[in-house]
């Protein structure tokens, strides 16, 4: 393959911080060159100082194989993240049946390869059909690829049982992800304390099941010493608890949802059922406080928690209406507000959509450097639209941001030195 | 005359001189019914259907006798005999009933906001009868017009609101509304029954029922919505009614004048003492029963009084 020069591109480099008009040169799949001449028989490509920043890896993506491919394949997720600058996905096994074994693993790993223009790489349950009881078999499933272990949304009760499978998955090395939550205090609500779920009369949850939740994590992670990474924190009250913990040198991170960092809890209006997400919105103060934790660094990811529903279970009483957005193709836009706010750097919001995730999950992608792979979203960061949901490449359209008007449209995407995305019109 | 609303689906979209309009209103239902020939024609040649997903006698009696005396045809629709039990979705069971082309749908249904969602799918006009614990506009109103006729006035008065407040919509209607009318509002229960945002409310909140009792002109006395918990909120039914009851020691800090209010149906001995609802000269739980068809009339009335301008107006081809 020829090697590919992109000229006159904003350098978003999100490990030094730099920001700066440059050119990159791939070839072979890498980056080859920064600012380097132009090779012979190169494809030059003129960037019109549009930004050019490391491809997403968008930590916690629901995909519906195996079992819900009406809802959401590794074709559709792959074309939905090419066209929304993710150039890899790190997909959630909280599938039917749940990705707790090799062969079920090898299996999609498989199907990947085969459908989706994207790299999509799997977290493997940490327990046996997620039930929190018995672990999986951690040491094969790493052996077959699986980058971190998850219950996701199903929290562990039998601390004994969990703390078998924490301690057995540090003598591996294993990350494990968990879902802060106190379950007991969490069942059967869908929204947050406060005047709107009592106006609304929503059964709700105290945000202090998230602290103490995160507590008991933090707790078992220190006992067993574990790589631990909490999926989403989003209330105000979690936060001192985990700067404790990194402060004390446990080897912790944690995440976020585009969600949490620009919405809240008003925004459900009259019961829109789009915005009913796991854990719920919350209120803006936790909203602000959690800004300016990504800001600080205290919270490591940002993700978009992409968890595709069909219309059927949309289009129901909220409360049993299902939970969770898409977001494959919004993170980038929605994540832009807060840099066209001033809260965050454009090089700030890459190190939290794109190196920290890639860092933490082993993975040499997210970087701006000679050597890294050629993963690559080039945008606009200004140019204005209103999002139009029934045009999103997903299968499943439920997107709380239909008919927002949000800034910053992808221009291409290139997986591995090849473009995945163009849009159309674009002279790229 | 003010009453702009399409539907009915809680107190929150009505405006105080909307409210005001539907007592004026019901005030002559009230006349109306307590004469031996009951009947209007208001609602004659209009379909009602009382769609009840959470089992009701008072409340589905109530809107069916208002509709009658109306004049409406009234059928009434009841969850152990449809197809939701079949797995037909709320969205679809409304839809088959639309195509039916009735003129006033009446719901209630155990989770809130449903009622809201099933209004945005049908083309009639919707009442809310309760949903889930969000809201009982209807419930709300008829206290509203037993309060005026009792006090003479609608503002300024001191009315305490007693027990499960968590689990009631009743409550939240009543705050809603006697806010609205700039009433100074106190909230009465052990703390595992308040709401979590109750703070938010403007609301004085009490967990010692006879400090909050001193000098209230009304006394609202709520349920203890047994069905509604899912254990433990109170240790036991004896020890709330000990703190919670209200009997005649306790309405003794009330003011000399105060009304006791109860939407019914009572657990006698558990939230109030069975002779005080039955003193004549302290309860008003029997008027508010009467109060209810005349409200509900009046509601029905003026909505449907919107349902034919609004079809005339699309019949003549008008922009509105």
């Amino acid at each position: 393959m020829m090697p590919l020069h992109l000229m006159n591109a904003r350098l978003i480099d999100p490990e030094t911080g730099r920001e700066e008009t440059g050119s990159l040169t791939l070839a072979a799949g890498l980056i080859q060159a920064i600012d380097g001449p132009t090779p012979k028989g190169a494809t030059v490509v003129d960037c019109g100082g549009h930004c050019l920043a490391p491809g997403i890896v968008d930590w916690g993506v629901k995909i519906g194989e195996p079992g819900e491919r009406h809802k959401e394949s590794f074709r559709s997720a792959g074309l939905a993240a090419a066209a929304g600058g993710v150039t890899t996905i790190i997909a959630r096994p909280d599938t039917n049946p749940a990705i707790d074994t090799p062969e079920t693993l090898e299996f999609v790993t498989r199907r990947v390869a085969e459908a989706s223009p994207v790299r999509i790489r799997h977290m493997a349950a940490l327990t046996k059909g997620r039930a929190g009881t018995e672990m999986t078999e951690i040491g094969f499933l790493l052996d077959a690829g699986a980058v971190a272990f998850s219950d996701v949304f199903q929290v562990a009760t039998n601390t004994r049982a969990l703390a078998r499978a924490l301690t057995y998955a540090r003598s591996l090395g294993a990350l494990v992800v968990g879902h802060p939550q106190e379950p007991g205090l969490s069942a059967g609500t869908v929204a947050t304390h406060g005047k709107f779920a009592s106006l609304y009369g929503l059964p709700s949850v105290s945000p202090m099941a998230e602290r103490i939740g995160l507590d008991r994590d933090l707790g078992l992670a220190e006992m067993t010493g574990v790589r631990y990474h909490a999926d989403q924190i989003t209330c105000a009250l979690s936060l001192p608890s985990l700067e404790r913990a990194k402060a004390a040198g446990l080897d912790v991170t944690a995440g976020v949802s585009i969600h949490h960092l620009t919405l809240n809890e008003f925004d459900v209006g009259d019961y829109r059922t789009f915005f009913k997400l796991t854990p719920p919105l919350r209120s803006e103060d936790d909203r602000r406080a959690m800004v300016q934790a990504v800001a600080d660094g205290v919270i490591d990811v940002i993700a978009s928690f992409h968890t595709p529903a069909d219309e059927e279970s949309k289009r129901l009483p909220f409360e049993e209406a299902a939970s969770g957005a898409v977001g494959l193709q919004t993170l980038l836009p929605a994540a832009l507000r807060l840099v066209h706010a001033g809260q965050l750097s454009l090089a700030q919001l890459f190190r939290a959509l794109a190196l920290n995730p890639a860092k933490r999950l082993g993975l040499p992608q997210g970087r701006l450097s000679v050597g890294a792979p050629a993963d690559l979203v080039l945008f606009d960061p200004a140019a204005p639209f209103v999002l139009d949901r029934f045009k999103l490449l997903s299968k499943a359209k439920n997107t709380p941001f239909d008919g927002a008007r949000m800034e910053g449209k992808v221009l291409a995407t290139w997986v591995a030195g090849s473009q995945v995305y163009r849009v159309p019109g674009a002279g790229v | 005359m003010t009453f702009r609303a399409r539907h009915l689906l809680g107190i929150e979209s009505l405006s105080p001189s909307e409210i005001v309009t539907v007592l004026d209103l019901a005030d002559r239902y009230v006349d109306l019914n307590r004469r031996t020939v009951k009947s209007a024609d208001v609602l004659a040649g209009m379909t009602q259907i009382n769609m009840f997903f959470e089992n009701s006698t008072r409340t589905q009696a109530s809107f069916e006798l208002a509709g009658k005396r109306l004049g409406a045809d009234v059928m009434n629709m009841s969850v152990a005999q449809s197809s939701v039990k079949k797995g037909e979705t709320l969205i679809d069971t409304a839809l088959t009933l639309n195509a039916m082309r009735p003129d006033l749908l009446v719901v209630r249904h155990p989770s809130s906001g449903a009622v809201n969602l099933l209004a945005s799918k049908v083309n009639c006009a919707v009442l809310n009868a309760g949903d889930g614990r969000h809201e009982h506009p209807t419930q709300a109103l008829l206290d509203a017009l037993t309060i005026r006729r009792a006090k003479g006035r609608l503002q300024r008065l001191t009315i305490a609101i007693c027990g499960d407040i968590a689990h009631s919509r009743v409550a939240r209607s009543n705050l809603i509304l006697l806010g609205k009318m700039e009433n100074r509002l106190r909230l009465i229960a052990p703390p595992t029954l308040m709401p979590p945002g109750a703070a938010d409310f403007g609301c004085e909140m009490f967990d010692d029922m006879r400090e909050g009792l001193k000098g209230a002109d009304v006394v609202m006395m709520l349920r203890l919505q047994k069905e509604r918990m899912d254990g433990g909120f109170i240790p036991s039914e004896r020890e709330y009614y000990h703190r919670y009851g209200l009997d005649a020691e306790k309405l003794a800090v009330a003011h000399p004048d105060a009304i006791v209010m109860h939407p019914g149906p009572m657990n006698r001995g558990v939230e109030i003492d069975g002779e005080l609802a039955d003193d004549i000269n302290r309860s008003v739980i029997q008027e508010q029963v009467e109060m209810g068809v005349a409200v509900r009339m009046a509601c029905m009335d003026l909505l449907a009084r919107n349902l034919r301008a609004e079809r005339g107006r699309a019949a003549v081809g008008v922009m509105v």
